[in-house]
């Protein structure tokens, strides 16, 4: 096993760890501040080693349907964007998510809405979490905050798309994508062969055997009675997976007065300010949210119980506080801070913030 | 061990390679790291900086207010990056187009002439290597095999055969510390 400690950027660990995962393609369009998935994918070659297709398409539309059409066969396909680029995927995820497909999809957020700017946001946040295309569906969607996380997470997204036969989404934003750290990348694994496919999914286009009937991949189903029992079984699935993957990290919860709750790059910040306000004296924690969909509403909810007050911290105007009010039932006052735009507050910012809405932590 | 630095200059003086040169060199020595360049379309001619952080724990927020250490290569940086200088901090900067001197007493303030050192040496490419040398100079962040072997790292193999000129000018660099 190759245990080599590497230094890279965000984007380049998820495009090295796409290869190593036996992803088969990879399909998107260049926009900052993810290019850098699309580069690596093309210097790196992987057709000519593992035989990975890596497509720099035509379009972002192009590109998601591409993951569409290699998701119908089994395969392990991805795309990635940044906002404006996401947006234009949605008609292809809701359909894929309609056609209960595996695929992975990453959106490295800008500051928007429109095209807005290319500098970090996480102002996608209902997008990804909420639905983004049309009709009752959800993504699996995971928010990393290292680079290490960013190469762990095409593993885990991949996974749980297969498993649950869903879409999974990695939401990082331009801090995790453009920031170097230290990665050790996960093992890596073959790429399977038509034979494991046509085992594993025996609901793929893998060409039809006398042994069964033929399969049908759509999202059109003009029966209303049958509409309805795929939208049950939508739903069933999604509550397995909200019973299931719940995911969240907790820092110095235990005896926290006060709780931070932040996902992404904004946990880590958040971290910093907690520890400088430790060194105070004062009791604050963190919650981070690993899977924002689905969110770890039983961490919450508990901690929730021995905190006097919340401050959701994120890079928009408040679209998580919504999900942490819900899990925790509005018990303690909870309030929002955040910038707009592609502006990251500062360290200070964000304690005037707690100490504007909490002033009694001070004593 | 915790040194939280900030590289800023106009783009195309090497800041962010200059800061990625260390990033690699703290992974040669097994520090924690993290790089974390400003991505706005700097191309030459804008301003460009890069945070890095090197320790020997985990490291939270990869954004600071503050630094130990600026290394600071033009006047839009100085302006903007004094002040965030921790006291009892280290301010580096080049005088080359400096028109305002830093005025702060609570901070060590060294004035290197790295820019000058490169035209003597008829080589402006290796100005950020100049740079560094001072830093590693002033600072002893590292050791310079550490950095040579960063080096390596960062530089394609086809460009390998410049390492002794690019370690030529970090000794430049060292002795252009008084």
């Amino acid at each position: 096993m190759n245990e080599e400690v590497k230094l890279l950027k965000g984007n380049e660990a998820i495009a090295l760890a796409a290869i190593r995962y036996g992803a088969d393609g990879y399909f998107g369009y260049p926009i900052t501040p993810q290019s850098e998935i699309l580069e690596t994918l093309e210097a790196e070659m992987p057709w000519e080693t593992t035989g990975m297709v890596v497509l720099q398409a035509e379009s972002e539309v192009a590109a998601i349907n591409m993951v569409y059409g290699g998701a119908s066969c089994g395969k392990a396909v991805m795309t990635s964007s940044s906002s404006p680029g996401v947006s234009l995927k949605q008609e292809g995820i809701s359909f894929i998510a309609a056609s209960e497909l595996p695929a992975l999809v990453i959106n490295v957020m800008r500051g928007g809405p429109g095209l807005g700017t290319i500098h970090p946001s996480q102002a996608d946040y209902f997008q990804a979490t909420k639905g983004g295309g049309h009709g009752d569906y959800h993504l699996i969607v995971l928010a990393p905050k290292t680079v290490q996380e960013m190469a762990d997470f095409v593993y885990l997204g991949f996974d749980l798309a297969f498993k649950y036969r869903t879409p999974a989404m990695i939401l990082a934003d331009g801090i995790v994508g453009q920031m170097m750290e230290k990665v050790v990348l996960p093992p890596a694994r073959p790429r399977r062969t038509k034979e494991q496919i046509a085992e594993q999914c025996p609901w793929a286009i893998t060409g039809k055997p006398s042994s069964r009937k033929q399969n049908i991949i759509t999202s059109l189903e003009l029966d209303t009675a049958v509409m309805e029992e795929n939208n049950n079984r939508f739903q069933r699935t999604y509550r397995l997976i909200e019973q299931n993957e719940q995911r969240c990290e907790e820092y110095l919860t235990e005896d926290a007065e006060y709780l931070f709750v932040a996902f992404g790059s904004m946990a880590r910040i958040c971290q910093k300010v907690i520890d400088d306000m430790r060194e105070q004296g004062i009791k604050v924690g963190l919650v981070r949210p690993i899977t924002l969909w689905p969110f770890p509403t039983e961490a919450v909810n508990r901690v929730s119980q021995r905190v006097k007050g919340m401050l959701v911290v994120e890079l928009n105007a408040g679209q998580m506080i919504e999900d942490v009010k819900l899990a925790s039932q509005c018990r303690v006052p909870t309030y929002h801070f955040g910038r707009l735009g592609g502006i990251v507050p500062n360290l200070g910012e964000i304690s005037d913030a707690f100490f504007n809405y909490f002033p009694d932590a001070k004593k | 061990m915790k040194e939280e630095l900030i590289i800023a200059g106009f783009g195309g003086q090497g800041v962010l390679s200059m800061g990625k040169i260390l990033a690699y060199a703290a992974l040669m020595d097994n520090l924690e790291v993290t790089w974390m360049p400003s991505y706005g379309p700097e191309q030459r001619g804008g301003t460009a900086n890069v945070t890095v952080i090197l320790s020997d724990s985990a490291i939270s927020s990869p954004m600071l207010d503050t630094y130990d250490t600026a290394v600071i290569l033009n006047q839009q940086s100085l302006d903007k990056f004094e002040s965030k200088v921790k006291p009892g901090g280290t301010l580096i900067y080049d005088s080359y187009g400096i028109h305002k001197a830093p005025t702060r007493t609570d901070i060590n303030i060294y004035r290197i002439d790295a820019m000058e050192a490169t035209f003597e040496m008829e080589n402006a490419k290796a100005y950020n290597m100049v740079v560094l040398g001072a830093l590693l100079k002033i600072k002893n962040l590292l050791p310079i095999e550490s950095v040579i072997k960063g080096l390596k790292k960062t530089l394609p193999e086809r460009h390998h055969h410049l390492i002794p000129m690019n370690e030529d000018a970090i000794n430049r660099g060292m002795s252009l510390v008084k």
